[in-house]
């Protein structure tokens, strides 16, 4: 049937009805036919079924075998060595037969590390189990981190000592934190007693080019780090005519320091399935993604039994609150890997891709998604939609400044007396946001502003407003909003180094500049070490930096020395360079 | 007016104007007006895997480099080819290649090292791409220590050229690799030995059996080196082949990328298969007359 060859691994019967079941509608391919499976024209339709099928070998067995690839491949119509290639890319799956027993991924990033990692790792280990050193977990308001892959079972991100009472400010002011601790998350007719799915019918009323309109006048601007004004995105795909359009929510949240999306999917899924509605319906897309980062168990659950009620309330499929109209619903899970939460990366992991940032342009709203006129926003931003909807456009501008109007969320974590998620009006001073937490647990050394990619403040800088103006001339970003608190009982090169680690491992490999001068920043910190960095270690790593941030692909090779830049600037590690 | 309605866009680079048509590259643009800048993943029978940076110019108005040998002309766009920065930036790119791989059999490198000053010196005991050698056939040999991941072979092997998809990138970040399925080798794995990977190879990576083994006998004499066309004898489609020789022996086979049939492309008979040519004893060059 096919001119594809496979090897002569078989599947076990287990993998083997486990993939008939699961891919219901192979395709078809017919004899010296080739599909094209490259660039942006890819007309392969159920190639977006390897994700979720990597998924269900490694939940079957542990690992994935070579008959396991080599069947679901084939079923797919697949090339076994881009199957691998794809497989390979993500840290939770495992390519080899592993021991038995479920494997804790702990998180070993500098909060989690302050958090008391090392000897949870070390009691895990003591009593036998698996324990993989995780990159940031998202969990970083309850230390340590934690993620348990369990073979034939549900994986778990909460354990018997988690936390788990939702750490946020509650306050009267709150605006897309307004319904946290009072609703049920996953009860739809809670969700619409605290004025859930009125924006919906209010757009309809409205109709797409006024709530478009509506999201221009307001200035709301992305949250997912890159600040792009979200009316304008919107209008862009509303322009392009001709179907199939996607609206994608990007909650692969994986920025070190960020746990704010988890806590919008855990308590209020409602609110995100509803915007992505009235994206859809707006801007003429019928079919939206949820991504959602693999390691993130308890939220993807919520989000898909909520996603389900919505769809028996006819609030999703077919013919929408009595409309013509339609927007179907998906959730895509990650396998652990921070860059697919890149737009084009995360579009190539769903297409069934390595997860490899294409390069821009031609940008999303013109070629995103199965190479269509794509919506890809934040969850946080997607929740400000439905205040504007329901609230107004003055409303919203009336928190924030003129230049960054409306509210943020901020994830504060490390040495602060009450980590956790604090919703604040853009301009408030970062002194104010440290006292509302209930101040710096010992004396501050520092703080890194926006995760890994952003950048360190030191204590002289704490009457900072907290916009995307004043960020800016300061040659700093508020990023994903991670606030990561240092006292001075923090060593500061020992985080330094750990974060260059962060970028080693994430790297996609797919550039030069990145792929290799991760590695070497990370190498030239461990050889400078505690010690005062001399001059020739601080221009190779100036030179490192230039290649890095000027000849990467994408953000992540752009923004991976920021972090070291900003600590050398602080005099945080040997002499300044001035 | 959006460039996609135009019918030629205007850019200047290093100061001349060009005008060509839409879609066309920065180092498309550059070599009309014949500025040459440096590639090593481009090539000119593929679609650019936009990898190596090593092209990156200076847009006037973009926050970062661009990359000349994907980035479409812009209506407009004050391109500069040669400065401080991308001096820095392409520098960087050589050091991190050099001190990851073994660079000794590709010369365009070696040159763009000495021209951009690139000091591998400067890195104390930086991880390399470390790989064992893969000798699995008689027809070529795999030695990754030497692979830059500039995606050619893969894109040969894809849907650039060949449509077989025997190997992908594998991995992630610095441990990506080029590899089959679980690492099988290439005799059992969707290889048709096409050699197209060879073909395309810039570092040598992959290279004929037949050369590796006059490099590892010390035979290895580019002085003696000759190449010679020719078209194959095999099929109608008629492929030009150059064979290059050492002394009068075959080591390798190649087809030129300009080529209007082959595109550099071959297929496994006429690019391994000219033993018959050089046969263990000696052809037949008078008739065999039975008593
Ligand atoms: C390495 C990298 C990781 C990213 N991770 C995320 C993420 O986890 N969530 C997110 O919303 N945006 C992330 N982004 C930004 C996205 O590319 C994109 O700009 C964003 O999803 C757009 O949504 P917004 O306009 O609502 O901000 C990331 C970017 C880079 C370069
Ligand atoms: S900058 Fe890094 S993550 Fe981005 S494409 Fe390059 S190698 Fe991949
Ligand atoms: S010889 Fe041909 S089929 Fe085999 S790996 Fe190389 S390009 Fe692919
Ligand atoms: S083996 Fe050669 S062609 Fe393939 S990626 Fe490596 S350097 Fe490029
Ligand atoms: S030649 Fe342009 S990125 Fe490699």
């Amino acid at each position: 049937m096919s001119d594809l060859k496979y090897t002569n691994s078989d599947p076990d019967s287990h993998e083997r009805d486990a993939i008939d079941a699961f891919v219901i509608d192979p395709p078809v391919r017919h004899e010296g036919e080739r599909w094209v499976v490259s660039g942006l024209d890819r007309t392969h339709d159920s190639r977006h079924l390897l994700l979720p099928g990597l998924h269900l070998l490694q939940n079957l067995k542990g690992w994935i075998s070579p008959g396991g690839l080599n069947y679901l491949a084939e079923t797919l119509q697949i090339p076994a060595a881009e199957a691998y290639g794809v497989a390979s890319f993500y840290d939770l799956f495992q390519l080899e037969e592993p021991e038995e027993g479920p494997l804790h991924h702990v998180c070993v990033d500098p909060v989690c590390a302050m958090g008391g990692s090392a000897s949870y790792i070390q009691e895990l280990r003591s009593n036998g189990d698996r324990v993989h050193e995780s990159p940031c977990l998202g969990q970083c308001e309850r230390p340590p981190g934690i993620f348990v892959q369990i073979k034939g079972d549900s994986n778990q991100d909460l354990t018997a000592t988690t936390n788990i009472e939702p750490q946020f400010n509650s306050s009267s002011s709150n605006r897309l934190l307004r319904r946290f601790g009072t609703n049920e998350p996953v009860n739809l007719n809670s969700y619409k007693e605290h004025g859930g799915y009125q924006a919906l019918g209010t757009a309809i009323e409205l109709g797409g080019a006024r709530v478009i309109e509506m999201l221009v006048e307001s200035g709301l601007t992305g949250r997912g780090g890159a600040a792009f004004p979200t009316g304008i995105k919107w209008q862009s795909v509303a322009d392009h005519l001709s179907a199939p359009k996607y609206v994608v929510a990007n909650a692969d949240e994986s920025e070190p320091g960020t746990f704010k999306d988890r806590m919008i999917l855990e308590n209020d899924p409602f609110a995100l399935i509803e915007a992505m509605t009235i994206a859809g319906l707006s801007t003429g897309c019928e079919k939206g993604w949820i991504y959602i980062r693999g390691e993130y168990a308890t939220a993807a659950q919520r989000l898909s039994e909520a996603i389900a009620e919505a769809y028996s309330a006819q609030l999703l499929g077919n013919r929408i609150q009595g409309t013509s109209l339609t927007f179907d619903l998906e959730i895509r899970q990650g396998a652990g890997a921070y860059i697919c939460g890149e737009e084009t990366s995360l579009f190539n992991s769903i297409e069934g891709f390595r997860g490899e940032p294409r390069s821009k342009p031609p940008y999303p709203t013109d070629k995103g998604l199965f190479g269509r006129p794509t919506i890809v926003n934040n969850p946080e931003t997607f929740l400000n939609v439905i205040e504007i909807l329901n609230n107004g456009v003055d409303y919203y501008q009336s928190a924030g400044t003129p230049a960054s109007p409306g509210t943020k969320l901020f994830c504060l974590s490390g040495d602060i007396a009450r980590p956790g998620l604090y919703e604040a009006g853009f301009g408030i001073r970062l002194r104010e946001l440290l006292s509302d937490a209930g101040g710096v647990d010992g004396d501050l050394q520092a703080i890194l502003l926006g995760g890994a990619a952003g950048c360190f403040v030191g204590p002289e800088q704490l009457d900072l407003p907290l916009t995307f103006e004043d960020t800016k001339a300061n040659d700093l970003t508020l990023g994903s909003g991670a606030v990561m608190v240092f006292s001075t009982k923090v060593n500061v090169p020992d985080v330094l180094g750990r974060l260059a680690e962060f970028f080693r491992n994430e790297s996609c490999g797919q550039c030069v500049p990145c792929r290799i001068g991760t590695v070497r920043q990370h190498e030239v910190l461990l050889q400078i070490g505690a010690d005062k960095a001399n001059k020739d270690q601080l221009s190779l790593l100036h030179d490192i930096d230039t290649v890095m941030t000027d000849a990467s692909i994408c953000g992540l090779g752009q923004t991976a020395a920021s972090a070291v830049r900003s600590a050398i600037t602080l005099g945080l590690l040997g002499e300044t360079r001035s | 007016m959006s460039d996609s309605l135009l019918t030629e866009v205007t850019v200047s680079i290093n100061g001349a104007t060009v005008s060509v048509a839409p879609g066309t590259t920065i180092l498309e643009a550059a070599a009309i007006a014949g500025v040459e800048i440096p590639t090593l993943c481009w090539a000119s029978n593929l679609t650019p895997a936009n990898a190596c940076r090593l092209c990156v110019v200076e847009m006037e108005e973009s926050r970062t480099l661009v990359p000349a040998c994907s980035r479409a002309c812009e209506q407009g766009a004050v391109i500069h080819t040669e400065s401080e920065r991308i001096a820095v930036n392409r520098k960087m790119v050589l050091e991190f290649l050099d001190t990851t791989n073994d660079l000794t059999q590709s010369p365009e490198l070696q040159e763009l090292i000495t021209r951009y000053e690139a000091d591998s010196s400067r890195y104390t005991e930086p991880s390399k791409m470390q790989d064992d050698i893969k000798i699995e056939d008689d027809l070529f040999v795999r030695a990754y220590d030497r692979c830059v991941l500039c995606y050619k072979c893969v894109d040969a092997c894809g849907d650039d050229a060949q449509f077989t998809f025997a190997i992908s990138m594998a991995g992630r970040g610095f441990d990506t690799r080029v590899s089959t399925e679980f690492e099988t080798p290439l005799p059992e794995s969707a290889c048709v030995y096409c050699g197209n990977c060879v073909g395309v190879c810039p570092t040598n990576a992959l290279q004929f059996k037949k050369e590796f083994d006059l490099r590892e006998a010390g035979q290895w004499q580019p002085e003696h080196q000759t190449t010679t066309e020719t078209i194959c004898s095999y099929c109608g489609v008629g492929c030009t082949l150059e064979l290059h020789t050492q002394d009068n022996e075959i080591y390798k086979v190649t087809s030129p990328a300009d080529h209007s049939v082959t595109a550099g492309h071959l297929c496994i008979k006429g690019r391994f298969g000219w033993q018959y040519v050089q046969p263990p004893t000696r052809r037949l060059s008078t008739p065999n007359i039975s008593s």
